[in-house]
C-alpha cells in the first residue's frame, strides 16, 4: 500500500511540475522580481522538508565591474539524515553536497537553476540511492513550481 | 481492514481518472503557451524578449523566417551555443510552440522554399570579410557571449549568431539567408546588403560561402570527448590537518583567495553535532569569477570554487566537482574552453596538496 501511494504520489508530481529540463540542467524563469523569489524558494525548500544550510553571495564587486546585476545567490540545502546516507553509500557524490539552487535577476524576473541529481544514478548500484536522487529531482521541480 | 481496502480503491480510481485525463490530453492538440513556458521561457523570456537565450518575439525576425526554420532550431538546438536540442518533443508539440511564438509578432510567415543559390564562394569569402566578418568572425563562428545577456549592455538586443554553427545550417535554407542579406534585420545590428550596396550576385555569393561552412564542419573530425568522471578524487599521503593547510597554501599560490573554511554537515545540523573530518575550502579568484559569469550567468553550479578533506578510516581524500563534466550540461563552446583551464587549476591546486 505504501508503495503504491508513493508511486501514485511521485507520478502525480511529475506531472505537477513546470521547470524546464534539459540534460543535467534544471531552468526556472520567476515572473517575480529577486527580493519575492528568494524568499518564496528559502519558504518552498523549508516546506518541503529541507534546511537552508547557507546562502552564499557571489556578486560582490559584479557592479564594479560592469555587470548589470548584484543579485545573484547559490542556496545550500538538505536535510541531514540524507546527504549523511549518501556521503556513506556514495561518497564520490561528496563534492555536489549538500544540494545547491542558483538564483539570480534578469531584470525583473528571476531565474533559478539546479542540477538534475539523476544524472548521477550512474554513479551507484545502490537502489535507495538511486530512489534519493530521483525524488531529490523531484522536490527541486516541486520547489521551483511553487516559484511562480 | 475495509478502511484499507476502501483507500486502496479509491487510490485506484484517483490514478484511474488521472490516467483519463492524461489520455485526453494526449489526444488533445498541445498547449503551445504552456510547452513553451515549461521549455522556453526560462531562457528566452516569459514574454519572449530575450535573457539567457536570444529575443524570439522581435516582429523583424519571426517575419522573415519560415515555421520549419523555428522548428528544426527547436529540435536540433545549437551545437556548442546554449541553444539545446529538444529531442524529447513530439512534432506536435514543437508546432504548437512555434505557432505560440507566432503570436508575439503577428502575420504571415514566409514560405520555406528550398531553392538552392549557386554562388561564387571564392568571391563570397572575400564579401564575408569584408561586411560579415567583424560581427560573425571570421569563421561565422558569431559574437563571444554565446547568446547570454546576464552581463552584456542591454541595448544590444541580440549577439550575433554563430551562421557556421551545423544546428543553423541545417535549419536555415538558402533563400532564408539570402532573404536576410537582402532585407537585414529591423531592431538588429543586421543591416540590408542591398543598402550597403552589394547587387544580387553578390548576396548569392556569400550565401554560397555561408552554405561552404557546412563541408567545413564535416571536414572536422567530430568531437569525441572523453567520458569525465563528475568528480575528482585524489588520496593525500599527509594527515587531515596538513592536507587542509597544504590546499589552502596551494589555492592561495594559484591566486585564488580562501573565502570561507567549513564543516560539511555545518548550518544542517546542529552545532556541535557535525561528523566532522569533512572540511569544504572554499576559494575564490573574483576576476575569473566576473569572466565566467560572462561566459554563462547559469554557472553558479560551479561556485564558489571549492574542494572538500575527508577523512575516512584514517584515509585522507581531496574531493572536488570535475569542470569538465559539469560545463558539458551547458553546451556553450566558450564555457568549455573556461572549464578546460578550471580543470587544470584544480588538478594543479590538489595536486600541490596532495604531495
Amino acid at each position: 500500500m505504501r508503495g503504491f501511494l508513493a508511486g501514485f504520489l511521485l507520478l502525480v508530481t511529475s506531472f505537477a511540475t513546470n521547470a524546464s529540463e534539459s540534460d543535467g540542467l534544471i531552468l526556472h524563469r520567476s515572473a517575480q522580481n529577486f527580493p519575492e523569489a528568494m524568499l518564496a524558494l528559502q519558504t518552498s525548500i523549508g516546506e518541503h522538508g529541507y534546511t537552508v544550510s547557507r546562502v552564499q553571495r557571489v556578486d560582490i564587486g559584479l557592479t564594479k565591474s560592469g555587470y548589470k546585476t548584484d543579485k545573484y545567490r547559490i542556496v545550500f540545502f538538505g536535510k541531514s539524515s540524507e546527504i549523511r546516507a549518501v556521503k556513506q553509500s556514495q561518497p564520490q557524490l561528496i563534492p555536489y553536497l549538500p544540494l545547491k539552487i542558483v538564483i539570480f535577476s534578469e531584470n525583473n524576473e528571476t531565474l533559478l537553476v539546479a542540477s538534475n541529481m539523476t544524472q548521477f544514478s550512474s554513479l551507484t548500484v545502490n537502489e535507495n540511492t538511486k530512489d534519493l536522487l530521483q525524488r531529490w529531482n523531484n522536490d527541486i521541480q516541486s520547489i521551483f513550481s511553487e516559484i511562480k | 481492514m475495509q478502511l484499507v481496502r476502501g483507500i486502496k480503491v479509491l487510490g485506484f480510481w484517483c490514478l484511474y481518472l488521472l490516467m483519463g485525463s492524461l489520455a485526453v490530453n494526449a489526444n488533445a492538440a498541445p498547449n503551445g503557451a504552456v510547452l513553451y513556458q515549461n521549455n522556453c521561457a526560462s531562457c528566452h523570456g516569459l514574454d519572449g524578449k530575450g535573457g539567457v537565450g536570444v529575443p524570439l518575439s522581435l516582429p523583424s525576425f519571426l517575419h522573415s523566417v519560415p515555421d520549419t526554420y523555428l522548428k528544426k532550431t527547436i529540435r536540433h538546438g545549437r551545437p556548442g551555443r546554449v541553444m539545446p536540442p529538444f529531442k524529447h518533443l513530439s512534432d506536435a508539440q514543437i508546432g504548437s510552440i512555434v505557432k505560440h511564438l507566432r503570436q508575439f509578432a503577428p502575420g504571415k510567415p514566409p514560405e520555406s522554399l528550398s531553392r538552392i543559390v549557386n554562388g561564387d564562394i571564392k568571391n563570397g569569402k572575400k564579401l564575408f570579410g569584408q561586411y560579415c566578418a567583424s560581427c560573425h568572425g571570421e569563421k561565422g563562428e558569431g559574437g563571444t557571449g554565446t547568446g547570454v545577456t546576464f552581463s552584456r549592455p542591454r541595448d544590444l538586443p541580440i549577439i550575433a549568431p554563430s551562421i557556421s554553427n551545423s544546428g543553423f545550417l541545417l535549419a536555415a535554407t538558402d533563400s532564408m539567408i539570402k532573404s536576410t542579406l537582402m532585407n537585414g534585420r529591423q531592431g538588429t545590428p543586421m543591416q540590408s546588403f542591398l543598402k550597403q550596396g552589394l547587387k544580387e550576385k553578390d548576396i548569392d555569393d556569400l550565401v554560397s560561402y555561408v552554405r561552404n561552412f557546412e563541408k567545413l564542419n564535416q571536414q572536422q573530425a567530430e568531437k569525441q570527448g572523453e567520458k569525465e568522471s563528475p568528480v575528482m578524487i585524489y588520496d593525500s599521503p599527509n594527515d587531515f590537518k596538513t592536507t587542509i593547510e597544504n590546499l589552502k597554501g596551494a589555492a592561495v599560490a594559484e591566486n585564488f583567495r580562501i573565502i570561507r573554511e567549513q564543516d560539511l554537515e555545518q548550518g544542517l545540523v546542529k552545532a556541535g553535532s557535525e561528523r566532522g573530518r569533512e572540511v569544504v575550502i572554499y576559494f575564490c579568484n573574483f576576476q575569473t569569477l566576473n569572466e565566467v559569469l560572462g561566459v554563462d550567468p547559469r554557472v553558479g553550479l560551479f561556485l564558489p570554487c571549492r574542494a572538500t578533506v575527508v577523512e575516512r578510516q584514517g584515509k585522507v581524500q581531496v574531493m572536488a566537482i570535475n569542470p569538465r563534466y559539469l560545463s558539458a550540461m551547458y553546451n556553450n563552446d566558450e564555457l568549455d574552453k573556461f572549464c578546460d583551464r578550471m580543470h587544470s587549476i584544480y588538478t594543479s591546486i590538489i595536486e600541490e596538496a596532495t604531495l
